[in-house]
């Protein structure tokens, strides 16, 4: 594969060395001369000095032959452009842009840009899940609906624990679609007994979250 | 009518006191409250610090009422994401974006965004300044 990686920080410096190291063809665009010096000493010839946000860069760089351009800059505009202008100018295969405000994921795809990276939101899902107690830990947003993937720990003395699922009053619009039990994952039948420890995936409106949390880990 | 000036550098901050003269409602955004030095002193509009690529900013700035937005801040690719944000997310009718780069004006203009390059039209006026000996072809793209 032809990756084209803009931006040569310590993302595109080190996602430039993993890829050649898996065998793919790069090419780092770095706007920095000296920086851009500093990857050729690394990792060789595979740096253009330039600025990938501008189309002529972008051209010499081979974005009409690329099968993916990466925009890993610091700053989500400048990720937000080079992406567009691989799409729209050079037709190129597929784009992923990194962005530092997680908001901006929606926007980049109502843009057109459908793969994007947030190292913030990496970092808030893994707060989250380390703080589970009495919260609903937010999996996924479905994409354009009001509808979250949410998971709920079942603790000791939690008033799910021990009863079948039809005997516990969900909120409108919402269903528990699997329990994961001692790394196994149950679809769960009206009969299914909910145990203290079940991880309960649950799919809920925004507007009826609070009211599941009460649901699946109040006390009683 | 409201309208959202992003960016109070010597354009922005006549722009937006231009506007305010005329009896519009403006308001003038910039990330240094400093910029706001360039505005006259009897500027009758509002200003707002903070960044207009933030969509929070940019519903502070009152956006989702906004009739017009113009971004003219010193980066291309920050006009060119406010403005698509503006456009695309609340719909404002009336955007106009700064691009320096000519190449990119041209890709974002075939993209929808109304664009115009500061770099193109100075460039023909200035040779137009020297005088009809000095024309070219190349008009202002």
């Amino acid at each position: 594969m032809y990756v084209i990686v803009a931006g040569g920080g310590k993302v595109g410096f080190y996602l430039a060395k993993e890829l050649i190291e898996h065998g793919h063809e790069v090419l780092v665009v770095e706007s920095n001369s000296r920086r851009a010096a500093e990857i050729e000493a690394e990792l060789g010839s595979i740096v253009m000095f330039g600025a990938a946000d501008e189309a002529r860069v972008l051209r010499e760089a081979g974005a009409e032959r690329a099968d993916l351009v990466c925009a890993v800059t610091g700053d989500d505009e400048d990720n937000l452009v080079i992406c567009q202008v691989a799409k729209a100018r050079f037709h190129t295969g597929r784009v992923i842009a990194r962005i530092n405000n997680p908001k901006n994921a929606e926007i980049f795809h109502r843009l057109g840009i459908d793969d994007t990276v947030s190292a913030t939101e990496v970092v808030l899902s893994v707060i989250e899940q380390e703080l589970p107690r009495q919260h609903l830990i937010p999996l996924l947003h479905l994409r354009h609906t009001d509808v979250e993937v949410v998971e709920a720990i079942v603790e000791e003395g939690s008033n799910v624990a021990g009863r079948r699922l039809r005997d516990i009053a969900l909120p409108r619009e919402c269903t528990v679609a699997v329990i994961l039990r001692d790394e196994a994952a149950i679809f769960p039948q009206p009969d299914t007994p909910v145990l203290v420890g079940d991880a309960l995936i649950a799919f809920t409106t925004s507007g009826n979250e609070a009211a599941l949390r009460d649901a699946l880990l109040g006390a009683d | 009518m409201f309208v959202i000036v992003m960016g109070c550098g010597r354009v922005g901050a006549r722009v937006a006191a231009q506007l305010s003269r005329s009896g519009h409602e403006v308001t003038v955004l910039d990330i240094n409250p400093d910029a706001f030095a360039r505005l006259d002193t009897d500027f009758a509009g509002t200003t707002l610090a903070g960044n207009g690529i933030d969509t929070d900013t940019l519903r502070r700035a009152g956006i989702e009422r906004a009739d017009a937005f113009i971004a003219c801040t010193q980066g291309d690719n920050r006009n060119i994401m406010a403005s698509q944000i503006s456009q695309h997310l609340f719909g404002v009718s009336k955007v106009v974006t700064r691009i320096y780069d000519p190449l990119r004006k041209d890709t974002f203009q075939a993209l929808g965004l109304e664009a115009i390059s500061p770099t193109v039209i100075a460039a023909d006026h200035l040779i137009r300044a020297l005088g009809p000996e000095f024309a070219s072809d190349e008009g202002p793209a």
